[in-house]
């Protein structure tokens, strides 16, 4: 086996329970996002782009889509004859019961053997939740550069925000070497963020996986690993990025983070061709507009058939949009069918829904979601995967639609506000 | 395995003119993400056959670019593959292909080695969408030495004298074969597509071609219809083939109806390599209809009853009719664009026009300026 200068940990097992019922069926790297990718793709494409070849990606939560999406790497060149991409599922040990990941660190201590097998200087340990454009090569220069045991992403986030983050406390005259770690503080001292992306002198962090897991059983990087660097005296700086990342991990967020690609001129650019964001291939045609299509401000993907009006709106692959369906400010996910004269607006609609003739969504009082305020609560109608939504229903605002609807669902031909149509028994 | 392929693509491509100036006409891009010989390799994949060789010499670079990995039309297995079979000098001082069967009689040894039964033969510039399965099993009813697909032309608007045309019995046997008559007794025309044996083209080249014949239709097939059974096997979906700059225009702007379309939307998919590009960004001001567009495009123009390819740019008030616009083309502001085919990478600057008839489009050569 060649050995590998760096590796990359993928940690794409968190359910992401915030995103409601896009998440219910996959883990929330798998979520789709920007047209035609999944979040993971943005970390993927960073890897190959950054020449970091061999990328162990640890699923728990709904594997399945992930599993399918990665397959074995090739659209991110990931299947080459050394390195490539590993699904690294739990699994049980000799003598042992075998653990379900109990934490970040916990994750990463269960694949050490995946890692020893490369042996390599570092692991750089990445999350399936963000979308931005980073090259861990720079990142990995300044930490061999100042000689750190550990290197950690962070970004200037506003002040008033910084409460609910991991702020690094750094030296600036010393290479921001961070001397204070505090998650979420309540009068934080700095305004550096955590990225949640780390690289570590795999040496050093395989002693602190081995020591940590004997004393948590949940060993996490943030909660146990970063503060025994700390106490141990060893040397960790903040790496300062200043482009573009986002987190996608609330319904407003996500919506959010599609409709700003939507801008003439957009702040996270996926047009440029040096930094390409890689995603399966599906061998889809270009997309077709009809006469009757209208388009504006949108994103459309390969595949797709536009019959009606779309406005402000992001569009997966494959989608069709019948004559006469309008379709305003919404995310509709690949494989769906909005069904002629049906009206969307600022809805999410996730992959393989069929929305019948008819049906108006999205209107009405904005009410929060009677049973999960604090997810649904800024307007945004969701419908989950594979579900159906019959003819001529009306539909209000922080609605929560999964499963295939009958007519008699909806008494009085109505989803008021607020409320949920969920059939699939699934907690959301 | 049932069938090798083979596929023709080393053609002269005199009559697609600029389209053609550095580029086999098995190259050019069609229907907005593909190139024509996705067609050929697609029908192949699906119809199961998976060891295909593309003979080729002339203008190979985007040729051999296109097929850079064999494993976008699922030709990567072990049992299979994608073999680029190019001219080469040998010990015995082995020449440019000096024909079709020439050019496969060069590379005999690719039907040596394997041991799949049958050879399919198929040109690499027409567009449709065939079983080869089917062919292979009439092939088979019939006992057939060869069997050659045709297309009845009579009702379209293509010219049979500028196809071979072949005559059948009542049973489907070829009884006359003339390549591009000047006075056509029918209008069923040869497709191009052969199906026969393995070890009967083997021993057909080893003779002929000594004879310093190497023409596959002229020395093989048509003296052969006498001795051999030669059937014609009739395709009556759509299919066209890229024989003139008309003929492609025509060809890409059929996408746009709903039938032909179909062919691309509908299983089983046509494959080509991928290209990794995002959605199209329409604008606030994008006025787009009847048209088909490709990723990495970014709209603020209008665009009507055309074909744009991938990465494009259409800036505001320009407007697009009626055209095809090849990848990495930028159309500048308040351009007009009718009947025209745009090449690749070809920049047309603001206010500028480029204007043809639909009997004669208008081309713009790759990487042109305007």
């Amino acid at each position: 086996m060649r050995k590998k200068e760096m590796l990359a940990m993928l940690l794409a097992g968190g359910q992401g329970s915030r995103l409601g019922v896009l998440t219910t069926d996959k883990a929330k790297p798998g979520v789709a996002f920007g047209g035609k990718y999944r979040i993971i793709d943005f970390p993927l494409s960073n890897c190959i782009n950054s020449g970091v070849d061999t990328v162990g990606v640890l699923t728990q939560y709904q594997p399945l889509t992930l599993n399918q999406h990665i397959g074995i790497g090739t659209p991110w060149d990931l299947d080459g004859l050394s390195g490539g991409v590993t699904i690294l599922a739990p699994h049980q040990k000799t003598g042992e019961a075998g653990d379900w990941y109990s934490g970040t660190a916990n994750a990463i201590y269960q694949n050490i053997g995946y890692i020893d097998h490369y042996n390599p200087e570092y692991v750089l340990i990445l999350s399936g939740d963000h979308i931005y454009k980073m090259d861990y090569s720079a990142m990995l220069s300044f930490h061999k550069k100042n000689k750190c045991d550990c290197t950690i992403a962070v970004m200037e986030v506003p002040w008033e925000e910084a409460s609910r983050f991991g702020i690094m406390n750094a030296d600036e005259s010393d290479n921001d070497r961070i001397y204070e770690f505090e998650e979420k503080p309540a009068h934080p001292k700095s305004n550096l963020a955590s990225m949640g992306i780390y690289i570590f002198t795999w040496s050093k962090l395989r002693e602190a996986l081995i020591a940590d897991n004997k004393v948590h059983a949940d060993s996490d990087f943030g909660m146990h690993i970063l503060p025994a660097f700390l106490n141990g005296g060893a040397t960790l700086r903040a790496w300062r990025f200043k482009d573009y990342w986002k987190d996608v991990g609330t319904i407003d967020s996500y919506w959010l983070a599609n409709m700003e690609l939507i801008d003439t001129v957009p702040e996270f650019n996926l047009y440029e061709k040096f930094w390409r964001i890689y995603t399966q291939n599906n061998h889809q045609p270009p997309q077709f507009t009809s006469v009757t299509g209208d388009i504006k401000r949108s994103l459309i993907s390969e595949g797709c058939q536009i019959y009606g009006t779309v406005k402000n709106s992001v569009i997966s692959k494959d989608v069709i949009i019948e004559e006469g369906a309008e379709v305003y400010d919404s995310i509709i996910m690949e494989n769906c069918v909005i069904k002629s004269n049906s009206k969307i607006y600022k809805c999410i609609i996730d992959q393989n829904t069929v929305v019948d003739e008819n049906v108006t969504m999205g209107v009405g009082e904005n009410i929060a979601n009677e049973d999960k305020p604090n997810i649904y609560n800024t307007g945004i109608t969701v419908v989950g995967n594979d579900s159906y939504v019959p003819m001529g229903i009306t539909i209000g605002k922080n609605c929560v639609i999964y499963g295939e609807t009958k007519a008699e669902d909806y008494p009085g031909a109505e989803l008021p506000s607020g409320k949920s149509c969920v059939l699939k028994e699934e907690e959301l | 395995m049932k069938a090798v392929g083979i596929i023709l693509a080393g053609g002269n491509s005199d009559r697609l003119g600029d389209l053609c100036k550095e580029r086999a006409v098995a190259a050019v891009p069609v229907g907005g993400s593909y190139r024509a010989i996705d067609f050929a390799l697609s029908n192949m994949t699906n119809s199961g056959i998976n060891k295909v060789a593309v003979i080729t010499q002339y203008n190979l670079r985007s040729l051999q670019d296109h097929l850079s990995a064999s494993k976008w039309w699922d030709f990567g297995s072990k049992k299979g593959g994608l073999f680029i079979l190019s001219p080469f000098i040998g010990p015995n001082d082995d020449n440019w292909y000096r024909g079709t069967a020439d050019s496969i009689y060069q590379n005999i040894t690719y039907l040596k080695k394997s041991n799949e039964p049958y050879v399919v033969i198929t040109s690499g510039d027409a567009i449709y969408k065939m079983d080869f399965n089917d062919i292979i099993s009439f092939h088979e009813e019939k006992g057939a030495d060869i069997t050659i697909a045709y297309k009845d032309l009579a009702g379209t608007s293509k010219q049979p004298r500028r196809y071979g045309i072949m005559q059948m019995d009542e049973d489907g046997k070829v009884i006359d074969f003339e390549e591009k008559p000047e006075n056509p007794k029918a209008t069923t025309a040869s497709m191009g597509i052969y199906v026969i044996k393995r070890n009967l083209l083997i021993d057909l080249l080893e003779k002929t071609i000594p004879q310093g014949k190497y023409d596959l239709v002229k020395d093989i097939i048509k003296p052969g219809r006498n001795v051999l059974k030669v059937y014609g096997f009739e395709y009556k979906p759509y299919w066209v083939t890229l024989n003139s700059t008309k003929a492609y225009y025509d060809a890409n702007m059929k996408f746009l109806n709903k039938d032909i379309r179909n062919l691309l939307l509908k299983e089983p998919y046509i494959y080509t390599k991928p290209k990794d590009d995002p959605p199209v960004k329409y604008n606030a001001t994008a006025n787009v209809k009847n048209s088909l567009i490709s990723g990495g495009t970014i709209i603020d123009g209008t665009i009507e009853n055309s074909v744009v390819f991938r990465k494009v740019v259409v800036q505001q008030e320009a407007v697009v009719e009626n055209s095809i616009i090849l990848e990495s083309t930028v159309v500048g502001k308040g351009c007009t664009i009718k009947y025209a085919i745009l090449d690749k990478e070809v920049v047309i600057s603001d206010g500028k026009s480029v204007i043809g008839t639909p009997d004669e489009p208008a081309v713009v050569a790759k990487g042109s300026v305007i």
